[in-house]
């Protein structure tokens, strides 16, 4: 009786918290093929990897807990790279988007490209919440509708779809600078998952987030407005997206229209992987992170043991199913 | 006497913790009605899971004509002729009647080496059946488009064509009307004629003592005993369900109705056959009931002064104020708390905790620095409220789905406390709830109207209505066709005001 009953404490437990095991597992399993993958770079490299997908990734979270799902953040992190750099290149770099352009303050090229992702989150949440188009469909369009938009600023004369490059150094610094050895990327990644989760555990729109997410006819009885929360969500995600995108941007030194994409359908798998459920109402944002971080070790874990990349995809195809199998196993009825 | 047809012996189920089943049996007859009662959590439903190869029984055999039988699925379960009405069906809405009615074994037709669903076979045999159980329908009809009770009907209709000798009816008339009852009772007795079995599961005591044969009583996962229903009488069953005799079902009320604080004046429905010029005046610390047969439109009218219908005109006057709701928040600004008919669908978020659920709507009362959220003053008037309203909890932090439906119940009514409301909507509070718990919400209700609070209960039990309520508004068809002072309030004249504009049955 003692044993069986602890042996259930042992399973319950390791179901709970699976997300965190399988990441264990991952690196120890990694270690073992190559110690030398144990080491302050490959931790600096992974953190690195995996900032910008973790905030898109909680921008996601957002969407999916609330019981809907966004499409559109692959290409809003286009939109937003290239609507920023094309602000902020260095005034001596021959092929400047905007030849006759001052150099603008560093915040404001941000803030109009945030601006940009907010814009499109706002017409996500109108289009799901007012016009009750199901979200697949609703972002499903908004994804080509922003690609296309994306690409017509792109081909703007006299840039004319060239990459965009020669972006100034304190935007650059934002992507590959260091604050005490620290990579400012990764501290805002970090900035950002405090305050999503902030908002998810701390906040009236969080608890309403849960309940919209877990019974969205009681949460209209309990006086919520869900429409206008659910605009709220869809916005803070083309926000996070935008944000990203813009980061992604100062990383890499240049921006192209194809930035981001496939990164909604990876942000999906991270979130889905660190336990949010795509019918909503169940997720934390501490499983997001690891969700995110599961990806960026098998990335750049199976590829540091010489893994055959093609055969990567298999193992992160596996994980996927895998872990949301493990995963369900908490929300089985067990009375 | 009728042969034993299904026997359950000696079944146990342990759960963690919970001794769920211990050492129950029980004997059905063929050809008999065989009720089941006992409160939420006294096992009936663990024990029929356990029947039906949901559940697997940790102890004891089940044997149908005195042969063990091995049942590990509800499709084994069907294989030996048991079949489960449920409470509320789940068909598929927008699909055919044939087609929900042959789903999952789909007749088929060879053409060639290639096999085809044979679609006319299909529909001719359920016409069949829709003509054997006089359902009004056609096979082609889509599902969406059936009446609640034709729904039931065709989910009995679909057992009896799979041959069930045993069938399982948990609480089937909880959402009839009182004339379909009268025809599903009357099918009943068509399905004894066959030789088939029924359990019959419902808390209305009036109608086991009408329709069943043997009644089993189950009590914290025992059998307290089965008797002859001709041998029992609602208060013997009553007292054998809680082990106590409840010695006065409704609560002593000590105040009495004080001034108008809210008004409806010519209150009628935008849209067509929804509520038509309803007038009516509710007192301050009264408790109004609302009767009528359902269809009546009684939820369409506290709907609509919740602001989740919209009015063509009439007016809703508050406190002598003419108040404007167009929504859900605006009600719960003029101090408006709606208790809604159905907990899970409208009430419950199921997978979050007690204090999430209990402070849902009032939330922005514990906001500080605009956004913080205070965590401990929330938890601490969860569990007053878990105190003083005895929800029966392990802790406040535990998913509200885990707990039963009267104490789910009673956190929904906390939700409202918590706005400290002055009129209180509650549409059928006592709904699918154990008959102790609906003892203690009954208390809270009067509790409540004492306090001062203003209180319109729904209710489509006459009891509760005589019982609790100081003035009984009864509705038909969208109208109110009469109001009625609790104590000269018979069931004969509330029915008959229930019927006055007489379209008899809104569904056939």
């Amino acid at each position: 009786m003692t044993t069986s009953f602890t042996r259930k404490k042992l399973y319950d437990w390791s179901i709970e918290y699976a997300i965190y095991l399988v990441l264990l597992g991952l690196i120890l399993t990694i270690s073992i093929q190559d110690p030398g993958f144990f080491s302050w770079s490959s931790l600096r490299n992974i953190l690195l990897a995996s900032s910008t997908r973790t905030i898109i990734a909680l921008g996601t979270a957002f969407v999916l807990v609330s019981g809907g799902v966004d499409l559109s953040v692959g290409r809003v992190v286009g939109l937003a790279a290239v609507v920023s750099a094309s602000f902020l290149q260095g005034l001596s770099y021959p092929r400047r988007f905007y030849p006759q352009l001052d150099a603008l303050p560093l915040w404001l090229p941000i803030v109009i490209a945030v601006a940009a992702g907010i814009a499109v989150g706002l017409a996500n949440g109108l289009i799901v919440a007012r016009l009750r188009v199901p979200p697949f469909i609703a972002t499903l369009g908004s994804m080509v509708i922003v690609y296309g938009l994306n690409l017509l600023y792109f081909d703007r004369p006299p840039n004319s779809s060239q990459p965009i490059g020669g972006l100034r150094d304190d935007f650059t610094f934002l992507g590959s600078g260091d604050i005490l050895g620290v990579p400012i990327i990764i501290l805002l990644a970090m900035i950002c998952a405090v305050v999503c989760w902030i908002i998810f555990n701390k906040t009236v729109l969080g608890k309403n987030l849960y309940a919209i997410g877990g019974n969205k006819d009681a949460a209209r009885v309990a006086g919520i407005n869900v429409e206008s929360t659910l605009i709220i969500i869809y916005a803070i995600a083309g926000a996070l997206a935008a944000f990203a995108g813009v980061l992604e941007a100062a990383r890499s030194g240049g921006a192209k229209s194809n930035y981001g994409e496939m990164y909604e359908l990876d942000a999906i798998a991270a979130c889905v992987v660190g336990g949010v459920s795509t019918t909503g109402g169940i997720g934390t944002i501490p499983g997001v992170v690891a969700g995110v971080l599961i990806f960026a070790v098998i990335n750049y874990g199976l590829t540091f043991i010489g893994m055959d990349p093609n055969l990567q995809f298999i193992v992160k195809g596996l994980i996927i199913v895998v872990a949301v199998a493990i995963d369900t196993r908490k929300y089985l009825t067990k009375s | 006497m009728a042969g034993e047809l299904l026997e359950l012996i000696g079944i146990s189920k342990a759960f963690p913790g919970v001794k769920a089943l211990d050492q129950v049996t029980i004997r059905v007859r063929s050809a008999t009605v065989h009720a089941l009662m006992g409160e939420n959590g006294a096992g009936k439903s663990t024990l029929l899971k356990c029947l039906f190869g949901i559940y697997a029984k940790d102890q004891g055999t089940i044997s149908m004509d005195g042969q063990e039988v091995i049942i590990r699925s509800p499709k084994d379960a069907l294989n030996y002729g048991i079949a489960m009405i449920h409470q509320e069906p789940n068909p598929v809405l927008d699909r055919s009647v044939a087609e929900n009615f042959w789903l999952g074994r789909l007749p088929l037709k060879k053409i060639g080496p290639l096999r085809f669903v044979d679609q006319e076979m299909m529909e001719r045999d359920t016409q069949h059946w829709l003509n054997e159980f006089a359902i009004n329908t056609t096979p082609r009809t889509l599902l969406r488009e059936l009446s609640v009770s034709q729904v039931q009907f065709l989910e009995i209709a679909r057992a009896v064509s799979l041959n069930a000798r045993v069938m399982i009816m948990d609480e089937p008339t909880s959402s009839l009307t009182s004339s379909e009852v009268e025809r599903f009772f009357v099918i009943m007795q068509g399905l004894i004629k066959r030789g088939v079995a029924i359990v019959y599961i419902s808390h209305k005591m009036d109608e086991i003592l009408r329709i069943a044969d043997d009644v089993s009583i189950m009590r914290d996962g025992t059998l307290v005993g089965t008797w002859p229903a001709s041998e029992l009488t609602t208060d013997l069953m009553v007292s054998r369900m809680v082990g106590r005799a409840l010695s006065q079902r409704f609560p002593k009320r000590h105040t009495s109705p004080g001034e108008v604080v809210l008004s409806l004046k010519g209150v009628t429905s935008a849209k067509p056959r929804g509520l038509a010029n309803v007038s009516l005046d509710l007192h301050r610390g009264e408790i109004l009931g609302i009767g009528g047969l359902v269809g009546a439109r009684r939820t369409e009218l506290l709907e609509t002064l919740f602001g989740l219908r919209a009015m063509a005109h009439g007016q809703i006057i508050i406190k002598g104020h003419i108040a404007h709701i167009h929504s859900p928040s605006d009600a719960i600004a003029h101090k408006i708390g709606f208790l809604t008919e159905d907990r899970r669908a409208t009430g419950i978020i199921p997978l979050r905790s007690i204090v999430e659920n209990t402070t849902l709507v009032g939330n922005s009362r514990y906001v500080s620095w605009g956004f913080w959220l205070k965590g401990p003053q929330r938890l601490i008037d969860c569990l007053k409220y878990i105190r003083e309203l005895r929800i029966k909890t392990p802790n406040a932090s535990t998913p509200i789905r885990n707990l039963s439906g009267g104490n789910q119940q009673k956190v929904l009514l906390a939700r409202w406390l918590t706005t400290a409301p002055e009129i209180l909507l509650l549409d059928e509070p006592t709904r699918g709830i154990d008959i102790g718990a609906k003892h203690e919400i009954y208390n809270l209700i009067g509790d409540l109207a004492d306090q001062g609070k203003s209180i319109i209960m729904i209710s489509s039990e006459m009891p509760e209505l005589l019982g609790l309520a100081d003035r009984i508004a009864v509705m038909c068809d969208g109208r109110l066709s009469g109001i009625l002072a609790a104590k000269d309030a018979t069931e004969a004249a509330i029915m008959r005001l229930s019927t006055q504009f007489a379209p008899a049955s809104p569904t056939h």
